[in-house]
């Protein structure tokens, strides 16, 4: 076993084990620091893919931003009661059937379907580093929708200010 | 050999994670969360056919799902605080009033 199936392995089953604990877990604080933990090793699994810019992304965007959001929030309320109470929904039985049914039928053709390699068409091999690799797609083919996503994070700003606006008289 | 095999059900499995824990938990934040957890579980397999197709788009792709991610958690956190102001609870079951 080489260097790179150990790196897989490892970060593979950090990140599942991580993934589990964030899920199970009663108190959401934990849940969101287990889900950094997560973040950071698929982070790590992106590098083994090659996509360095898109593994700092993830730990900026979504370990670093997204999560210190969501502990703001799980500190805005009062838990106290929420770590006794029943943690799952009453249909979590028959939720976690059909869960598990679809992750079987999910590995199963996972591991049945044959990758007949790239189509010769379609391959643009990454001669110079990652930025400029996704750049020179982003900013040629995808530059319509790279402008709109500008034009949605806008518009969520004005969703998110006007949700959080305390209302007139309160 | 690592292969795409690998990726591919790695992905399935942190998947059903989240999916289990958007349909099993009570607490909403945990739900918002396991939200995340889907999404970067698509990332995964969308870098995985990128990288083995040797094709720059798949990345693309994942640098939107980011933004959206991003949206989706500020707007899903706004609604959040509203609701708890209205009705000093993060629980789903709470949330019933469209029932009639």
């Amino acid at each position: 076993m080489g260097l790179p199936e150990i790196f897989f392995y490892y970060f593979a089953i950090m990140a599942v084990v991580t993934a589990g604990f964030a899920v199970t877990r009663p108190n959401p604080v934990y849940s969101v620091l287990f889900l950094v933990a997560c973040f950071f090793h698929v982070a790590g699994l992106f590098v083994l893919l090659g996509a360095e810019f898109l593994a700092a992304l993830q730990i900026l965007v979504q370990a670093g931003a997204l999560m210190v959001l969501y502990l703001f929030v799980v500190f805005l309320f009062n838990l106290s009661e929420a770590k006794t109470a029943r943690i799952v929904h009453r249909q979590a039985g028959f939720a976690g059937i059909v869960s598990l049914i679809l992750v079987a039928l999910m590995v199963i053709f996972s591991v049945q379907g044959v990758f007949r390699g790239p189509f010769r068409e379609l391959v643009r091999p990454q001669t110079t580093d990652n930025v400029s690799y996704v750049a020179g797609a982003l900013f040629t083919d995808f530059l319509l929708p790279f402008e709109l996503a500008s034009l949605v994070l806008l518009v969520v700003l004005f969703g998110a200010i006007v949700l959080g606006k305390r209302e007139e008289g309160e | 050999m690592i292969g795409l095999t690998h990726y591919l059900v790695l992905s399935a499995i942190l998947f059903i994670i989240g999916v289990m824990g958007v349909l099993m938990r009570r607490n909403i934040i945990v739900i918002l969360l396991s939200i995340e957890l889907i999404l970067t579980s698509v990332n995964l397999n969308l870098i995985a056919f990128s990288h083995f197709a040797h094709n720059p788009t798949g990345q693309v792709f994942v640098f939107f799902v980011l933004t959206i991610a991003a949206a989706e958690a500020a707007l899903g956190l706004a609604i959040l605080v509203t609701l708890y102001k209205n009705l000093e609870s993060i629980n789903v079951d709470d949330v019933n009033q469209l029932k009639g």
